[in-house]
């Protein structure tokens, strides 16, 4: 059996909406250099809608495609359930990742969270805090 | 395809085949038993071993056929411990570089009470006899450091710590697994105690390999059972297996003349061509490294989509990231030469062969050129560091 699936390998040798939006409306970027992946969202939001979103990844090939897939699931959707995403939903679209490379889906998730609280924060739209995780090493679970 | 990654294993050769099948449909007696037929066998079997021993500048009876590196590696450290230990003996050093299959043994002897001293290797992948001989005590035991490395390929001074420690009361083992049908290997004139060695990496069959001990040296046994490699190594034998590692040993020796120039030219030009990706550096010595091996770090890209977009064009390599070594941190081979995490994760190892052309060297320099460059642009790591945003670590 191949490491990954064939929808994996798909997002990762074809990622969709790569590349950067220079007047977004929010940009969240989650993971750090040290445990090997960044992941960098960037979303254009018009009345609640996001309308465009592009991202930026360092990591394996799950790390791309998990993002590819991410802002595929979240293009055209509703702030509200873009809020709603989780790396659950980004890993059953991608038919499943190995254990040891969830976390890549984890990161996706976060860091359309944070673009999000960016968007909010830009604009005094009021949140709860506690959806959001700190732009650290949340999903990374060993020390260095 | 072509396989750049000789290093993990290698395509055996038609020759070591050959010299295989005979004893899996002809001579397939058991070497232990009594009758002719099995004795046919015993004798094939001896045969093999004194041409392995004379492949490595030892007498026949100073081999053990094992399963392979990592058996001999486990053993020849078990040994030493065990023969410390009744003298009270109980440090052994070694290197922060080690395999695995010396690093994970040695832990398991610390839980026994043993104090493990892992020398500092330099930052070009090099440790020198006077660090050796610098953390010599009274209660050493073993001394186990490899002969070449498994990543970087970096050539350790073997020669020169055999004769630092040759009239200490100490052993010293060499993980020579990268090394053997490489790199010329005469125990006795290197004052080797112990030497291990893997079949599979110079094109004979895997699941095959040998314990050098110097006589003298009792060894443990790791497996129990019959009285089977001079009551050392139960089990019978694997007799067409050990007929390929005989073959495949004999013919890489007789041919490093031959190669090594040809192969450390191409080196040389890999080294050369991916030298000019900015950013990125050459790990390990430039020169004291095996004629195969080249290993690459290079900023803001990860080495596992590397992999996979190399794969996709036709090029086997590995690489020491994280997601590649199956566990959360790169490679210890990497952080024990001091390239920082970051950095680690985005290495890349490419090892040839004796097949390897000079057409092959220009494709894989132009596709990882390629590919780095692809995955750079996707990088929000890499646009950081463009936009001094985070330090680079390497010159352009």
């Amino acid at each position: 059996m191949a490491l990954y699936s064939e929808k994996v390998m798909d997002h990762f040798r074809n990622p969709r909406n790569v590349g950067v939006i220079e007047d977004a409306d929010g940009i969240g970027e989650a993971g750090n250099p040290v445990c090997g992946d960044i992941m960098k969202i960037y979303l254009k939001i018009e009345n609640d809608i996001i309308t465009d979103v592009k991202f930026e990844t360092f990591g394996c090939g799950s790390a791309i495609a998990s993002s590819s897939m991410a802002t595929e699931l979240i293009k055209g959707k509703p702030i509200k359930e873009a809020m709603a995403l989780t790396n659950k939903a980004v890993t059953e679209a991608l038919d499943g990742l190995p254990a040891h490379k969830l976390h890549c889906s984890v990161l996706a998730e976060e860091a359309i969270r944070l673009a999000l609280r960016d968007y909010f924060d830009k604009n005094n739209i009021p949140y709860d805090p506690k959806d959001y995780p700190d732009p650290s090493c949340e999903s990374c679970c060993h020390t260095h | 395809m072509i396989y750049a990654d000789n290093a993990a294993t290698t395509k055996m050769s038609s020759a070591a085949i050959e010299a295989m099948l005979p004893y899996m449909s002809e001579v397939y007696g058991n070497p232990s038993s009594l009758y002719s037929f099995g004795q046919k066998a015993k004798e094939a079997l001896e045969d093999a071993r004194s041409r392995v021993a004379a492949c490595i500048g030892c007498e026949a009876k100073e081999i053990t056929f094992t399963s392979g590196g990592s058996e001999a590696d486990n053993q020849a450290i078990i040994t030493a411990a065990r023969l410390g230990a009744l003298k009270g003996k109980k440090h052994i050093i070694s290197t922060a570089f080690e395999h695995h299959a010396v690093l994970h043994t040695l832990d398991k002897l610390k839980k026994e009470g043993f104090e493990v001293t892992l020398l500092d290797v330099h930052s070009d992948g090099l440790i020198t006899p006077s660090q050796v001989l610098g953390n010599l005590r009274e209660d050493t035991c073993l001394v186990t450091i490899m002969y070449a490395n498994n990543e970087i390929g970096t050539i350790e001074p073997i020669k020169e710590i055999g004769e630092a420690l040759k009239d200490k009361d100490v052993l010293f083992h060499t993980d020579a697994v990268q090394a053997a049908g490489h790199l010329k290997i005469n125990v006795k004139e290197q004052n080797i105690d112990m030497l291990s060695l893997s079949a599979h990496k110079f094109h004979g069959p895997k699941g095959i390999g040998v314990l050098y001990a110097r006589k003298g040296i009792k060894l443990e046994n790791i497996i129990s059972g019959g009285a089977q490699e001079r009551g050392k190594r139960a089990g019978t034998e694997n007799i067409p297996a050990i007929m390929g590692m005989a073959k495949a040993l004999e013919d890489a020796v007789s041919g490093i003349e031959d190669n090594t120039p040809r192969i450390t030219a191409l080196r040389d030009r890999l080294i050369e061509g991916l030298d000019k990706i900015p950013y990125g550096e050459l790990n390990g010595s430039r020169t004291q490294r095996l004629p195969s091996n080249v290993n690459f770090c290079f900023e803001g890209i990860e080495g596992e989509s590397l992999l996979l977009l190399l794969d996709d064009k036709g090029i086997c390599a590995s690489s020491g990231s994280a997601c590649t070594s199956g566990s959360l941190d790169p490679s210890h081979v990497l952080l024990a030469i001091g390239r920082p995490h970051e950095v680690a994760h985005g290495s890349l190892r490419l090892s040839l062969g004796e097949d390897t052309t000079e057409e092959d060297i220009d494709y894989i320099i132009s596709a990882v050129t390629d590919v780095v460059t692809y995955l750079r642009n996707m990088s929000p790591f890499w646009r950081d560091l463009t936009e001094g945003k985070r330090q680079h670590v390497f010159a352009e």
